[in-house]
């Protein structure tokens, strides 16, 4: 049994989840579970599902078959009798939304608004915190990332690596029981990867729960407390890192790793 | 050529009166036309086909009629069915409804490009769509129509001169009632051209003043 079974309701539970765009099978029966606090990386080759498993768990992708539920309660849709899927309200998907933050490969940003604004948004508008509460969020968010003097800069002004830091603090102001990276470190710059990086570190250790989809192998063996290997629109293997890089079992796993250490 | 500067100047007060109702109709059409046109770009866009098909035919039907087809039967054709509008009314409403077919398209393009991610984003911070359409993509959206806009509203405000042909004493039918009266063409003329050229001026700073303070850093 992994964490993400044991005791108490999972924060995420995923069951035989499939997805198709058209004819293309992109999940194919996929089940998981994470615990609160878990750090869960998911791995795998381009094309084998992983940001697409990260898109069902929020909605911002339906799925045709299988069941999501977040802190117990279903996402999107849920069983109804004789094996009927009842498709949940569009407020509900909308409330369980502002518990699930969602970090973005291209950052996302709202380029209209400063750095505060974009972090201040969705708490006053969604939440109906006061402005000022929501400024002061904003601002601790801010410092937390690093990046204090750049509160009143446009994302246009921003680095990469600013821009996703900012967007990660814009995540954290909905106070999300959950969050999931699809990539953050994919469209930067080497040099600013590290900057992200050390915030995803650190929302880690504050016991976040976290689903990352990632190609930085080094950051999925320090900080994951669990590996899962995506291939074809299944989860090939899991467990923890030591053992899916040290000993991985699989051969689809072996061929995998074996590619990116040739890089 | 007959101009005469001395008929020139006399004719410029009268056709003062008439650009007061050119502007009249330019205003009011244009701002039915953007709420218009507003509204139809959304349910372009709307993922429901009956709504998303609605506009689609709203667009063709009033793109494809020439406005002076439109005018003419709104003014000459609707009294048949028994529905009875001053001139004013139907200029106002031909020319709106034009306007906001072409409103329509703007609006549309400036929505579709719109990065989706923007729309992923603050649909992810529990948004609704209503909301993030209002918030996040249509103020991106309103910065990248505006030069569109701009350009509509000036053949909107020279489109207007149609109306001469319905009765109502525009700016061209100033013109062509002192052309007659006076048997010159040149001087009047000169004025009207003077009168339609100045009134499209204001728009293009109305559109780089909003253009500035809109500006996307």
């Amino acid at each position: 049994m992994h964490a993400g079974t044991d005791g108490g309701i999972p924060m995420v539970e995923i069951k035989a989840l499939h997805k198709s765009f058209g004819e293309l099978k992109v999940l194919q029966g996929v089940d998981l579970a994470v615990a609160p606090g878990e750090v869960v990386v998911i791995i795998g080759p381009s094309g084998s599902g992983k940001s697409t498993l990260l898109n069902c768990i929020n909605l911002l992708e339906s799925f045709e078959a299988g069941t999501v539920r977040v802190a117990g309660e279903w996402i999107g849709y849920m069983p109804g009798s004789g094996g009927a899927r009842v498709k949940q309200p569009e407020n509900h998907i909308n409330r369980m939304r502002t518990h699930i933050g969602m970090v973005f490969q291209q950052f996302n940003l709202f380029p209209h608004m400063t750095a505060l604004e974009n972090i201040i948004e969705a708490p006053i508008q969604v939440l109906d915190l006061p402005r000022d509460k929501a400024v002061a969020r904003a601002e601790a968010l801010l410092a937390k990332v690093g990046l204090s003097a750049k509160a009143g800069a446009y994302p246009g002004e921003l680095s990469g690596g600013q821009q996703q830091r900012v967007a990660i603090a814009r995540s954290l102001a909905m106070e999300p029981n959950l969050m999931l990276f699809d990539e953050v470190t994919s469209a930067l710059d080497p040099e600013l990867v590290g900057e992200v990086l050390a915030v995803l570190r650190q929302l880690a250790s504050d016991g976040m729960t976290m689903l990352l989809v990632t190609h930085e192998m080094g950051f999925a063996r320090d900080v994951a407390d669990r590996v899962v290997f995506m291939d074809g629109g299944v989860i090939v293997e899991q467990g923890a890192p030591a053992e899916i890089f040290g000993n991985p079992r699989n051969d689809r796993t072996r061929a995998f790793l074996r590619r990116l250490q040739t890089h | 050529m007959d101009f005469q500067w001395s008929l020139f100047l006399e004719s410029l007060p009268f056709l003062a009166q008439g650009a007061v109702v050119t502007a009249q109709l330019t205003v009011i059409s244009f701002v039915i036309g953007l709420v218009l046109g507003t509204l139809g770009g959304l349910a372009r866009v709307s993922k429901n086909p009956v709504i998303a098909g609605l506009a689609v035919f709203y667009v063709t039907l009033m793109r494809g009629v020439p406005l002076l087809v439109t005018l003419t039967f709104l003014y000459y054709g609707l009294p048949s069915a028994g529905i009875q509008l001053s001139a004013f009314t139907v200029g106002i409403l031909a020319l709106a409804l034009t306007n906001g077919a072409y409103v329509t398209e703007i609006v549309r393009a400036g929505i579709q490009s719109i990065e989706p991610g923007q729309m992923r984003a603050a649909r992810s911070l529990g948004m609704s769509y209503g909301r993030a359409m209002r918030r996040i993509i249509l103020p991106q959206a309103l910065r990248r129509v505006l030069p569109p806009l701009t350009n509509e509203f000036i053949t909107l405000l020279k489109n207007t001169s149609l109306v001469s042909t319905i009765a109502l004493t525009d700016l061209l039918r100033v013109g062509l009632e002192i052309m007659t009266w006076k048997a010159n063409t040149f001087s009047p003329f000169a004025g009207v051209a003077l009168f339609y050229l100045c009134m499209t001026l204001p728009m293009q700073w109305v559109n780089q003043w909003v253009e500035s303070k809109y500006r996307i850093r």
